[in-house]
Order: C-alpha cells, then structure tokens, then sequence
C-alpha cells in the first residue's frame, strides 16, 4: 500500500505543484524517486510531529495540499491537539498520512500499535477518515483526498498487502465498495482486514453462507446507505478491522445500525480486544492471537447467521 | 517621527482602556496580558503590518498570529479601531451568542488569521507560512507574538529549531517577555532564562528591548531582519498589567477582572 501511495502521490505531484509532503524523518528508501523529481515539494520536519503538523497547517492556510507522513501513532496521537486545532478547525488542507495500520510493526511492541486511530481522527470536526483495504484502494484514495479540499486522514498498511481488486476499481470517497453479493450476510471490512475477509466470505460462500462483503474505505462520513440497505437485504452484518474494538469501524456501523435500521439485525464488531498487546510478534501472528484470522471469521459469522 | 511615536503611544492607549473594560465588562480574565503588550500591537498595526482593513485578505499582507491566544482583548481592540470589523463588536466579547470568543478565533473575524488559545501553537503555523512564502517568493513577512509562559512548550522549540535551521528570515518572533505566568513568576514556574540566549542558540537574531519604550519598539521591529538568513526574534521586556499601577507585576491580574471601582480607578489613571 505505502507502494501504491507514493507512486499515486507523485502522479499528483507532478499534476499540481501545490501538492507537498512532509516527513517526521520516516520513510527510508520510500521516498528517494519523489525527492528526486520534485525536491521543492518535499520537506523533512525531522523528529518534530507536532511542529510538522502546524507547519502542515501554515503551509495549506497558504494555499499548499500537504501530506504529513510518518509510522503508527506519531502523524496522529502524538500531534492531535495540532490536527485538531490547527489544520481541523481552520479546514486546512492537510492529509495525514500513517504507515503501519493496527498491529502492521508487530514486535516493535505497542508504541509502535496503532489501534486507537480511527476512533480518535473519526471524532475530529471536518477530518475525513480513509482506510484503503488494498494497493488499487491505496492509489484511488490518494488521488481522491488531494482532490477533497480538507483535512483528510490516510490510513496505510505498511508494504506488500496483496491486491484484493482484480482492477482498479471506482472509489468514490464516503461511498463503500460492494466486492461481492451475498444474501444471508454482509461482512464490512476496512483497510488491512480486507483481504481475510474476502477469503472469509468465500469460505462461508462455500459452506452455503452467501456473502456480502463491503469495502468499507471511507470511515468517515461512513456510507450510512450501504450499512442500512446491508441490513435490510441480508439481514445480519459484522464489521471487521484491525483496530480496537471500541468506536472504530465497528463504532461507526453500530451508530448507524442503532439509530436507523428499520428492524433489528444480529450484529457483531471483531477487532483487537484486551487493550495492550503483550505478545511478542509478527503482524500475522498478532493477528491469530487476537482472533483476527481467516478461520476466526468464518467462525464468527456462522455463529452470527446460524444461531445454536 | 515625534509625532508619529506620539500617535503609536496614542493609540496604545486606546488599546489599553479598550482592554481593561472589555475585560471588566465581558467579565473575563487575562487583561494583565493585554495590558503587557500592548505598546508592542500598537507598533505593529500603527504602522510596521502591511495590511488592509477593507481586504483582509489581501495575498501580500503581512501575517500576525497571536500565539498567547488568550490576550485577544488587546488584538480585538486594535484591530476594531483599525476598520477590520465595527467597534461595536468589541461590547459582544464573552457575551451568549457574541461574535468575539474569549481567545483569538478567526471564524467570522476578520483580520484573526488563524485560532489560538492552546499555547504553543502559533509558531509552528507561522513557520509554514513563512515557508510557503519562501517556497513561492513572495515578499510579505509573517509575525508572531508569544507569551513567555507559552516557550514551557516543546512546541515552540520545535519550531525555533525548524526557523533557524530553514533561515526564515521573514518570520518576525516577538517574546512579551512580562515574567509572569498562570501560576506564578516565570522564574518560580520553569525559568526561562538565560531566554534570549535560547534563541541566540536556536540561530535566531536577537534583539532585547524594552517592550514600553515605543521609539525603540518601532526603531527595532523597522530593522527586522536583523541579518539576512536567520529570523528574528525580539525579546521584549514587559511588565504585566503595565500602565495600571494596582495590576503592574501581579499574579491577581492574569486572572481578575476589574470590580466597578477598579475600572473607574484604571481608566482615570490610563486617562491621565
């Protein structure tokens, strides 16, 4: 995904002088063909996330689109009053990029977890939250956010996640991607869960379970209309992330469900639960001791649709 | 230039009774903040900013963020009484469905470039619009006013290592340097000191002044940059509270707002 991110910014970059990056001094061997071909449009801010932000924020208060980049929680949790404030409230043209969604730096423990995020950036006033499930998601929401005039936040994984489109498909932000039909189920992934969940759902497809599956890329403004039509038309739906299980993706689906379903859906939120990790791991292995396995929700969603 | 001084120290005057009672009025606190700096505003918008009250807007304008956010009394009365927006306005600060918050807030404000409020915020926007204006050779400087109490934030020092190691020297920093902060004497609190030399050693051209002295203020901000390729920072010594004798150098006063007695007592001596 980081791939498809930078080779789309680039693109960009190259169409629109006003676009900039700026790294907290992240991004070794990532970066080098961008700095190359456009080095007034590219700025290391060094170790310094919460001045990086506020200079993010007088740069697009100037007329700049500019990405801040950097791993984990450190675009994020570390300068949030700034992206608050700052670049929030003044709608500023800011996207904040993170590299290393959920449990992506597995062993590096859990400074480096990013597994709040989305609650968090989905709580800001004027932040669109965007979490691309594969590379083709990962290039279309680039090119979308330069085009939103405002603070977006761009949730990557980290390098390698496999395609899970078979082609570039249309994305269109705030609007869920349908990637297969399904009748008795709709699972709703986001960002890194997406490929598990396409494995999941033709398991379940080959257990008699038919499978809606929703690429749920855009957080925030969540696609209320593809959430109720979900429930509405297959009649149970679980949200997949890999994130917490508390005012995520998961969060936002349950507002949604709560306030405007027309009737009751069974409905369960799988995510990262117990808080800390204190496993040491990879991201896959993380995964399966968090029940984020294909299996696990193959497992899960059964016991959603076939009560025993 | 007598009389221009004398116009600035007029209109520092202005600034003064016009924060004292919007304080006693609002009621609200903070007015000794107002009080420390407002010789340095009156400099400022008397005559060093290249703005427009009628084009706030205006691309090549100069940039002022008031980064101790919670001064916005003094800004709100010298930006009113330059034409950005009625007089009338000043009398709705604090007030239930008002136009002016009790910190700078650029919504609807015209002349407010950006909201602050949270310390340790402005510089660092200041160093991006400094950048940009770089990035796009433009001419126009950017200044940026800080309380001393605001420099206990990382922030601000991110930021003076960002300026100084980028030579922005079309940032203007301005330190109201009045050696109080919420909770006591800078000094008490985390001492700042030897400050200008932080500065000094952050690649920053430093000048201290004293920050009443208003043919100095003016001399010195007309020089800016003191040298080409770093920014500038001017250490202006303030008292807190200054040109009210009973609010001079007391804690009370960044937080009391003047009882009815009070005010007529300030806007006399002010008067005199």
């Amino acid at each position: 995904m980081r791939t498809a991110f930078i080779k789309e910014l680039e693109e960009q970059a190259a169409r629109d002088p006003r676009v900039m990056l700026i790294t907290g001094d992240l991004g070794f061997t990532v970066f080098e063909p961008f700095i190359k071909r456009f080095p007034k449009q590219f700025l290391n801010a060094g170790v310094a996330e919460q001045n990086m932000t506020g200079v993010a924020a007088g740069l697009a208060l100037s007329g700049k689109i500019v990405f801040t980049y950097s791993i984990a929680n450190f675009p994020t949790l570390r300068c949030l009053e700034q992206i608050r404030n700052d670049v929030c409230y003044h709608k500023a043209n800011v996207k904040v990029v993170s590299v290393g969604a959920g449990l992506a730096y597995g062993a590096l423990g859990s400074s480096h977890h990013a597994l709040e995020d989305l609650a968090i950036l989905r709580a800001l006033p004027e932040m669109t939250v965007v979490a691309p499930g594969d590379p083709f998601e990962a290039a279309a929401a680039t090119e979308a956010i330069v085009r939103h005039d405002g603070p977006c936040y761009l949730r990557l994984g980290k390098a390698g996640e496999p395609a899970v489109h078979p082609r570039a498909p249309g994305f269109t932000l705030g609007r869920a991607i349908r990637v297969r039909d399904g009748g008795d189920l709709t699972l709703i992934a986001t960002g890194t869960m997406l490929k598990a969940c396409a494995d999941a759902a033709a398991k379940l497809e080959a257990e008699g379970i038919s499978t809606r599956l929703l690429s749920m890329h855009t957080v925030k403004p969540i696609d209320a209309e593809a959430i109720l039509l979900a429930a509405e038309e297959t009649g149970a739906v679980m949200t997949v992330e890999e994130h917490g299980v508390i005012g995520g993706l998961g969060g936002a689906v349950a507002e949604v469900l709560a306030q405007g379903a027309s009737k009751r859906v069974p409905f369960a939120i799988m995510g990262v639960k117990g808080g800390f990790c204190r496993i040491v791991g990879s991201q896959d292995y993380l995964k399966a001791q968090f029940g984020l396995g294909v299996d696990d929700i193959v497992a899960r969603a059964k016991a959603l649709v076939v009560p025993v | 230039m007598t009389d221009t001084i004398e116009a600035l120290k007029s209109l520092a005057r202005h600034i003064r009774l016009t924060s004292v009672r919007m304080t006693h009025c609002a009621p609200s606190a903070h007015v000794g903040g107002s009080l420390s700096m407002a010789d340095l505003l009156a400099a400022l918008y008397g005559g060093i900013l290249r703005v427009d009250p009628a084009n706030p807007k205006w691309e090549e304008r100069d940039r002022f963020i008031l980064s101790k956010g919670h001064s916005c009394a003094a800004l709100y009365a010298v930006l009113a009484n330059k034409g950005f927006f009625p007089e009338a306005w000043l009398d709705t600060f604090y007030r239930d469905g008002g136009k002016l918050f009790g910190h700078a807030t650029h919504t609807g404000i015209p002349g407010i470039e950006v909201s602050t409020g949270s310390l340790g915020h402005g510089l660092p926007i200041a160093c991006g619009m400094a950048l940009a204006a770089k990035l796009d050779g433009q001419k126009h400087r950017i200044y940026c006013m800080l309380s001393d109490g605001e420099c206990d934030e990382g922030s601000v020092w991110e930021a003076a290592l960002f300026a100084g190691h980028h030579g922005l020297d079309n940032l203007v920093v301005i330190v109201d340097y009045n050696k109080i902060q919420s909770l006591g004497h800078t000094k008490e609190v985390l001492d700042l000191d030897p400050f200008a030399k932080k500065w000094e050693d952050f690649r920053w051209a430093t000048r201290e002044i004293d920050g009443h002295d208003m043919a100095l203020i003016d001399s010195t901000l007309r020089q800016v940059p003191f040298e080409a390729g770093r920014p500038t920072c001017v250490m202006a010594h303030t008292v807190k509270g200054k040109g009210v004798s009973f609010m001079e150098d007391k804690l009370l006063w960044h937080y009391r707002n003047a009882s009815v007695d009070e005010y007529a007592a300030a806007v006399a001596e002010l008067k005199s």
